[in-house]
């Protein structure tokens, strides 16, 4: 029988309460031993047992069943035809990062790749969701070193393993000093019929162990994620787990190569509560138990206890159930790749999961106990007074802009809107030789996938300040943007994971931002038609300030008929039109300057609220791109958000090859009479905008069409009115009728569908005029040197 | 002509050379493990990149130790095609088969982005015929390329320098050199002219579809039934 019971206090070190430990000794009808208490400690830590978020997590469950698909995106896979299945997951990384962040955000790379592996998928692509202090404070040396660090960890990881980092985004705020976000997101691919289970099954069948030895590293790391980091946080850097990418990258191929013998009946990585999650989820979902030696573990170092074996979170293992008799295979190519590989036990029809070390048992624990028994926690909400505050926000206080070519400037030049290319040059995203648009050129990465005509597209998005001023909307907006950035590469969203980072949740205001921003997504999400396949709720996130901005991050995936659809957010190098799509009936008295990039880097304000995005158009939208991009009428897509439609237009010339001429104010009836004519000759002559042709605009009447939300010259340039995004049309096009047929297009899609600009090569600026007068002009190359040269600048203080 | 891709605990760019080569070139291409002792009935070689042995004492010098190295040697000795693209430029140099070392770039920051290379030497198995600026793409920690002075000095002399960093016009320039590398040298050649080493990668350029063909270009030689 179980040994050496502990003192009762010591369930608090192994951070559980006292309703929890009553709980375990009702169950266990005795007192725990060490083990047990710490395997407790554990699967019924935040981290793993959503305790505290189940209830909010149901909303995604209430609609699953509203959602059209087959049982396999209930196994998180989504079939895109020719066999293929694609499965992803984004886990958040968080407060391993803010203690050591090169090797946080490289386990948390390795992690993520390891939980789409075990699903017989090869991972083909990674995206990071990063958020950081404000690095802009010249003594915030921290967060610089933190953005630094976690950045050359992705990629020490990543590179190495050979998985391409593709996309991702990173953002700035003082809300999150020293306690960075570093939400890791992985895409694997698979045939079919290799689909793998996570839950274990056969009695008899071995239970067997594969990959790295196991050391005293990461011991208790998800009982410390779950836990607000201190003044002690260091003292936990033990806590932290090391990876080993080229283990990993091992471990891949063996893994794969494995599964492809038939001989594996289910597999799990060992992350957070390592042997100990491992054992008892694949026990539990399978319904079967399990009888493991530890004594038969590969360990780094001899004498380590069934306590440590059982809580290491050393990377790089994982857990396999094999058929019984073909272990020798399994273990085989194990060997070759140089890897550890053992027999550590055998599944049994108890149910429970029995831990021998020295011939002695050391636990024996129903496996559903330990996965399911965690008592729910029911947690008060109350809206936070901001959220109140934010509702009441008036523009009205705040002057118009005055020097509009100096405000894009700076909004270009703050590190939330400036080029990443200091980032994602940091990480192999070519490697594979899938990549079809790498990060900075689109959207969203798109993939041209191997041994198909498809591609695939993905995008991470999640505006935390957003989702602070209203959580509901921000929510929502999180789920629009990612959607609707994947569909602007032509590809059609097909399935959505979440990571969610918020404070502590026992606090009402963070509960209430929680559960919000959870039925925002849902409700986004169930709108939009695209299912949530996976997800990962990271709580405890806090600050000097209190807690971090809630922080919905999402990523989407999407699919393209035909990788050669997609769509770049670059101007190409030669002329013709720039579109704006946009709602046919926007609600009145709107501004998009609440709570935007223009009213905190302009008017150092976060006040307001994000406009709500009108649900019914963003899905008509998605509609409207996908098939534009069919229709190959267009060269470029580029979505309006953070810095409104200006910062949109200038990244689609940096990222690209060419100036705008372009015209805020008109509508249809304009465009037709004055600046169809008037573009058409610029594009004939190849002109340059000159002093004349604003001249030949200034007659225009007023006019009203998508820009009559507001008066303000501000919110038409810089307001960020969700469900806007620019399209550009080539030449070529335009000769054969492309203009008229993208109308016609957008018509049947129930879109609004604007001509505002030309662009040309030969441009060297960026114009933008009302009919009345000019707004912006500014040499492209000034435009570019804020745009691409703000992040090295702030990172030469790193 | 039928060729080897060596694959090395951690090679990550076999597979991409793999399908390139024979997805998209037509060739006749083959895994080799790095255990195998023999290239009996291999008419050319490629050392792929990654991170061999996750390049935790230098890039590529455990693999370079493999056993189908010895094999590759003599390979090469026998004037046969070998090329070593990124990891494998430094297996290459890191069993002697080609001079010089590669070293962690200048600023000290794993770099990947896609430049422009000018070939130089035009007469070699490897560079005749080739376009003379390429858009290929670089993906390293450790890829500047250094010598001693005499060592460049033969180099040149040897007409044995296959591609210089450049700018898009073909210029020359510092500002065009990503990784600090001397002379601004991407990849060299062996005196024979059939050993070619070279840190961009040509194989992640093999259609527009994926950013680019240039590197169809030079991976064709392998795909050619002549030899």
């Amino acid at each position: 029988m179980p040994t050496d019971a502990p003192e009762q206090a010591l369930h608090h070190e192994m951070g559980l309460s006292d309703a929890e430990y009553d709980a375990i000794l009702a169950q266990l009808g005795r007192t725990p031993t060490l083990t047990e208490l710490g395997m407790f400690g554990v699967l019924w830590s935040e981290h793993c047992s959503y305790k505290s978020s189940r209830e909010i997590l149901k909303y995604f469950a209430n609609y699953k069943s509203a959602i059209e698909g087959s049982g396999l995106e209930n196994a998180g896979v989504l079939d895109i035809g020719d066999g293929i299945g694609i499965t992803f997951k984004i886990e958040s990384h968080n407060h391993p990062s803010a203690v050591e962040p090169y090797e946080g955000a490289a386990t948390g790379v390795g992690g993520i790749i390891r939980d789409v592996l075990t699903m017989g998928a090869r991972p083909i692509a990674c995206l990071d969701s990063l958020r950081f202090g404000d690095i802009t404070e010249q003594d915030n040396v921290l967060d610089r070193r933190l953005f630094d660090r976690v950045v050359q960890g992705i990629g020490g990881y990543g590179n190495c393993i050979g998985v391409p980092t593709v996309a991702g985004e990173v953002t700035f705020h003082r809300r999150y000093n020293g306690s960075p976000l570093v939400n890791a997101m992985c895409i694997g691919q698979l045939r079919l019929e290799d689909l793998t289970t996570a839950s274990a099954s056969g009695p008899g069948n071995a239970v067997v162990y594969l990959g790295s030895a196991t050391g005293k590293d990461g011991i208790h790391g998800a009982t410390f994620a779950s836990d607000v980091l201190g003044e002690d946080s260091d003292a936990k850097r033990p806590n932290v787990q090391i990876g080993d990418p080229f283990a990993g990258k091992l471990l891949n191929e063996a893994t794969l190569e494995a599964l492809a013998t038939g001989a594996i009946v289910a597999i799990q990585d060992m992350g957070a509560a390592g042997l100990t999650c491992s054992t008892c989820e694949m026990s539990a979902k399978g319904g079967v138990g399990m009888d493991v030696d530890l004594d038969r573990v590969p360990t780094r170092e001899p004498g380590m206890s069934a306590y440590e074996i059982m809580l290491s979170e050393s990377q790089e293992r994982m857990l396999a159930v094999v058929r019984s008799g073909r272990e020798q295979e399994v273990l085989d190519i194990f060997h070759k790749w140089e890897l550890p590989a053992a027999v550590i036990g055998r599944v049994t029809d108890t149910g429970r999961v029995v831990v021998r070390r020295n011939g002695q048992v050391e636990a024996d624990v129903p496996a559903q106990l330990l996965t399911d028994g965690c008592p729910t926690l029911s947690l008060d909400a109350a809206q936070p007074r901001s959220v109140e505050e934010a509702a009441h926000f008036n523009p009205a206080s705040l002057p118009d802009t005055q020097r509009p070519a100096e405000d894009l400037l700076r909004m270009m030049e703050h590190p939330d809107v400036a080029s990443k290319r200091w980032v994602y040059e940091q990480y192999d995203y070519s490697v594979q030789t899938q990549t079809s648009l790498p990060p900075g050129a689109a959207d969203a990465a798109v993939l041209a996938l191997r041994g198909t005509r498809r591609g695939l597209a993905a995008k991470t998005d999640g505006n935390g300040r957003w989702v602070y001023a209203d959580p509901y909307v921000g929510g929502q907006l999180a789920m629009v943007e990612a959607a609707r950035n994947v569909a602007c590469t032509g590809a059609r969203p097909r399935g959505a994971t979440d990571c969610l980072n918020f404070g502590n949740p026992n606090d009402p205001n963070v509960y209430y931002q929680f559960r919000e921003a959870v039925r925002g997504v849902a409700d986004a999400a169930e709108a939009l038609r695209i299912p949530v396949l996976s997800g990962n709720v990271s709580f405890y996130n806090e600050t000097d300030l209190g807690e971090v901005l809630p922080t919905a991050t999402i990523g989407v995936v999407g699919t393209l008929e035909d990788a050669s659809f997609r769509l770049p957010m670059g101007l190409p190098k030669e002329v013709g039109y720039v579109f704006l799509a946009h709602p046919l009936h926007q609600h009145a008295r709107q501004h998009g300057l609440g709570a935007s990039h223009y009213l905190r880097v302009v008017h150092d304000s976060e006040d307001g609220a994000p406009e709500p995005p009108l649900l019914d158009h963003e899905k008509s939208l998605i509609e409207f791109l996908v098939a534009a991009a069919e229709s190959r009428l267009l060269c470029a897509a580029h979505d309006i958000s953070e810095g409104g439609f200006a910062v949109a237009l200038a990244e689609m010339c940096l990222s690209g090859s060419a100036g705008v001429f372009a015209l805020v104010d008109g509508d249809e009836h304009m465009q037709r009479h004055i600046v169809g004519p008037l573009f058409e000759s610029m594009l004939r002559g190849n002109l340059q905008p000159t002093e004349e042709v604003f001249a030949s605009l200034a007659g225009a009447e007023h006019a009203h069409g998508p820009w009559s939300y507001s008066d303000r010259t501000d919110a038409k340039l810089f307001g960020e009115m969700p469900g806007r995004v620019l399209l550009a049309m080539g030449r070529e096009a335009i000769a054969s009728r492309g203009a008229e047929r993208l109308a016609a297009l957008a018509e049947d899609l129930h879109v609004g569908l604007l001509c505002v600009g030309t662009f040309s090569q030969s441009f060297r600026t960026f114009q933008v005029v009302t009919p009345s007068r000019p707004l912006i002009n500014l040499d492209l190359e000034r435009l570019g040197n804020a745009y691409f040269d703000a992040i090295p600048k702030l990172m030469q203080q790193a | 002509m039928r060729v080897a891709v060596i694959q090395t605990p951690g090679s990550n760019c076999d597979q991409d050379a793999y399908f390139s080569l024979r997805d998209y070139l037509g060739a006749d291409a083959e895994y080799v493990w790095h255990r195998e002792t023999s290239l009996e009935g291999f008419d050319a070689v490629v050392l792929p990149g990654g991170f061999t042995y996750g390049d935790y004492l230098r890039g590529g010098a455990i693999a370079a130790q493999s056993p189908v190295l010895f094999e590759v040697k003599r390979f090469a000795h026998e004037g046969k095609p070998v090329i070593g693209i990124c990891n494998g430029f430094q297996i290459l140099t890191e069993s002697g088969i080609l001079p010089g070392a590669l070293v962690r770039n200048e600023n000290r920051r794993f770099l990947c982005k896609k430049v422009f290379i000018k070939r130089v030497n035009a007469t070699s198995f490897w560079t005749e015929g080739v376009p003379e600026v390429m858009a290929v793409p670089i993906a390293h920690n450790e890829g500047r390329y250094i010598a001693d002075e005499v060592t460049l000095n033969q180099l040149e002399a040897e007409d044995r320098i296959a591609f210089v960093y450049c700018d898009q016009d073909g210029n020359v320039t510092p500002a065009a050199n990503p990784n600090g590398a001397s002379r601004n040298i991407a990849g060299i050649l062996n005196a024979g002219g059939n050993v070619l080493g070279m840190m961009p990668h040509p194989e992640r350029v093999v259609s527009e579809l994926i950013g680019g063909s240039d590197g169809r270009r030079l991976l064709a030689r392998l795909a050619v039934p002549t030899w």
